[in-house]
């Protein structure tokens, strides 16, 4: 089997974007396409899973074919299928998963399963050539938030995660309650720069038991308490004070601990991961940190944040050299553990 | 010899099928509670195995387009869309009912096939196969009570011989359109009651001398129903 200028084509179907990339080498990126459904979705102030599979269907091909395309190669430069098979919303991941073992199969070519979080983790080698294991990663986005330890290429240790919601989900709840709508990401980002942060004393949740662990109901909460006693007293609220102290409320407890788990370990390599790590508010707070205490800091280009099918290729490299492949049975896994 | 591969994943059946023009090469059925995407493709690979059929000799590829499970219909999809793309071969996409009706043959009788469609409906067509299919009414998503009103208009305009019923639809309905329905019917038998993907190819062949082909890119189920997400936003 050879190492070097293994061109892998990847598909990603997890969630509302249809995505392939063909990417060499684990780091090389040659093509990344993405449709994105965002619009779609947008009225109905989230991803509906049904919607999100029939376009998926419906892009598949279309996205590929541009993929290779653009990557300038054709399926006999490619030496290996990969595809995202879990976590996710299993009709959308169905796609995917029938669509790569269908060529795979039709192209006489190994077929690789991709745990989606560890693509988002692996993006971060795309525009880091320096970047090895071990690293610690905060992997931040809507359906996600949780720290892992990346051992090596293919061991991954998570030490935290959240009891409740993903810190991009109360992210979009919060927005949806103020009304600035989904995603709630991005416009509160944006939000947040023209409020004060301190305007108000949001409680940063701790968990009991837990060192590391998340909790982000409780502020959640307190954000929509604050709203309802505004609401009765005849109170008008600045939004945007409201968001950036919710923000800031969120961000302090990521950095929080994903520089303990850093000093606590002894690793001196940081990164971020996922659609929340494109957050300028967690990148800036992040990064004052890090160099506070010595810390060297990656984090993707937005492209790489958000779903996309080239930090699934990434990954792929890591298990082809293992040669750890999949058969034509390959299930999605929607729960799939790490 | 022109060599058609039919697929079908449309309801609890998961099936493949190679045939020629003379003859079913193979055909491999299973109708048990196993996700289609954990056993479509493992299938294929056995018949091919077996036959030693090159995927490469197949003229086409024939896709049980629904309606049906929107979920099974969408792995039939993109199993067939991924061959088709990677084998550069056409899709034909086969209506998933009238193939069912393909289970019956020479008959005098009205073919309709029913599936199980919940919320109180089934997916059904009505037909005829007296030597070459006829579609008397296409795909639809009704009542049973619509169609057993569907089939007592088509009776006064001419009246029915017999009617055979067949499909998933029929375990749930065959008390009440026992107990509600005139005209003499049968329900298929155990052999002949559910979906086959010899079934898929044979139409498919037929619908490729026609020229209705596709290519794989544009393929995309026929769900017959909007998502619940759409209908409830239209209903406010």
């Amino acid at each position: 089997m050879k190492k070097s200028n293994v061109k892998i084509l990847a598909i990603e179907s997890s969630c509302d974007e249809t995505a392939a990339a063909v990417v060499e080498d684990g780091r090389k990126v040659l093509s990344n396409i993405i449709s994105s459904q965002i619009d779609l979705h947008t009225i109905y102030g989230g991803v509906v899973p049904e919607i999100a599979s029939r376009k998926h269907i419906e892009n598949i091909n279309f996205v590929i074919k541009d993929a290779l395309k653009e990557a300038n190669v054709t399926f006999d430069d490619i030496d290996a299928i990969a595809v995202t098979y879990g976590p996710g919303l299993v009709g959308a991941l169905l796609v995917g998963v029938g669509e790569a073992k269908a060529l795979a199969y039709g192209l006489n070519k190994p077929l690789i399963g991709v745990h989606h979080i560890k693509g988002h983790v692996l993006a971060n080698l795309i525009e880091h050539e320096e970047l090895e294991p071990p690293f610690v990663c905060l992997i931040v986005s809507g359906g996600h938030t949780e720290i892992a330890i990346v051992k090596d290429y293919n061991d991954f240790e998570i030490v935290a995660t959240t009891r409740d919601d993903a810190a991009g989900e109360a992210f979009d709840k919060v927005a949806r309650s103020v009304g600035l709508g989904y995603p709630g990401g991005p416009k509160i980002d944006k939000a947040a720069k023209l409020g004060n942060p301190h305007a108000i004393e949001f409680p940063k949740a701790r968990v009991n038991d837990s060192k590391y662990d998340f909790s982000f109901s409780g502020v959640k909460s307190a954000v929509l308490n604050y709203q309802n006693k505004a609401n009765m007293t005849g109170e008008k609220i600045n939004v945007n004070d409201l968001v950036a102290s919710f923000q800031r409320a969120v961000v302090e407890v990521l950095v929080e601990h994903t520089i303990e788990v850093a000093k606590d370990y002894n690793i001196k390599n940081v990164a971020m991961a996922g659609g929340v790590a494109s957050n300028t508010a967690l990148r800036s707070l992040m990064e004052e940190k890090c160099s506070e205490e010595g810390l060297k800091l990656h984090f993707p280009s937005p492209i790489y944040c958000t779903d996309n099918a080239a930090m699934i290729g990434v990954a792929a490299y890591f298990e082809y050299l293992n040669e750890n492949f999949k058969d034509l049975a390959l299930n999605a896994v929607p729960n799939l553990e790490l | 010899m022109m060599k058609i591969l039919g697929i079908e994943s449309a309801a609890l059946v998961a099936s493949v099928a190679i045939i020629d023009e003379n003859v079913t090469i193979a055909e491999y059925t299973t109708n048990f509670k196993k996700t289609h995407s954990e056993t479509l493709l493992p299938m294929l690979n056995e018949i091919v195995k077996m036959t030693g059929v090159d995927l490469k000799e197949l003229s086409a590829i024939a896709i049980s387009g629904g309606p049906g499970s929107f979920t099974g219909l969408r792995i039939g999809a993109a199993s067939a869309k991924g061959l088709g793309l990677a084998l550069d071969l056409p899709l034909i996409h086969v209506p998933t009912l009238d193939a069912m009706a393909l289970n019956i043959y020479s008959s005098d009788a009205l073919i309709v096939p029913i599936m199980d469609a919940r919320r109180n409906q089934v997916y059904t067509g009505i037909y005829k196969n007296v030597g070459k299919l006829e579609v008397i009414r296409e795909s639809m998503a009704i009542s049973i009570d619509e169609l057993l009103d569907i089939l007592g208009e088509i009776d006064k305009e001419e009246k029915i011989i017999r009617t055979v019923f067949l499909g998933d639809g029929v375990p749930v309905f065959k008390e009440y359109i026992d107990g509600n329905f005139e005209i003499a019917h049968d329900f298929a038998p155990a052999n002949l009651n559910r979906q086959r993907a010899s079934n898929i190819a044979m139409l498919g062949m037929e619908m490729f001398k026609e020229g209705k082909t596709m290519v794989s890119d544009d393929m995309r189920p026929e769900y017959l129903r909007k998502s619940q997400a759409e209908r409830e936003r239209n209903v406010d």
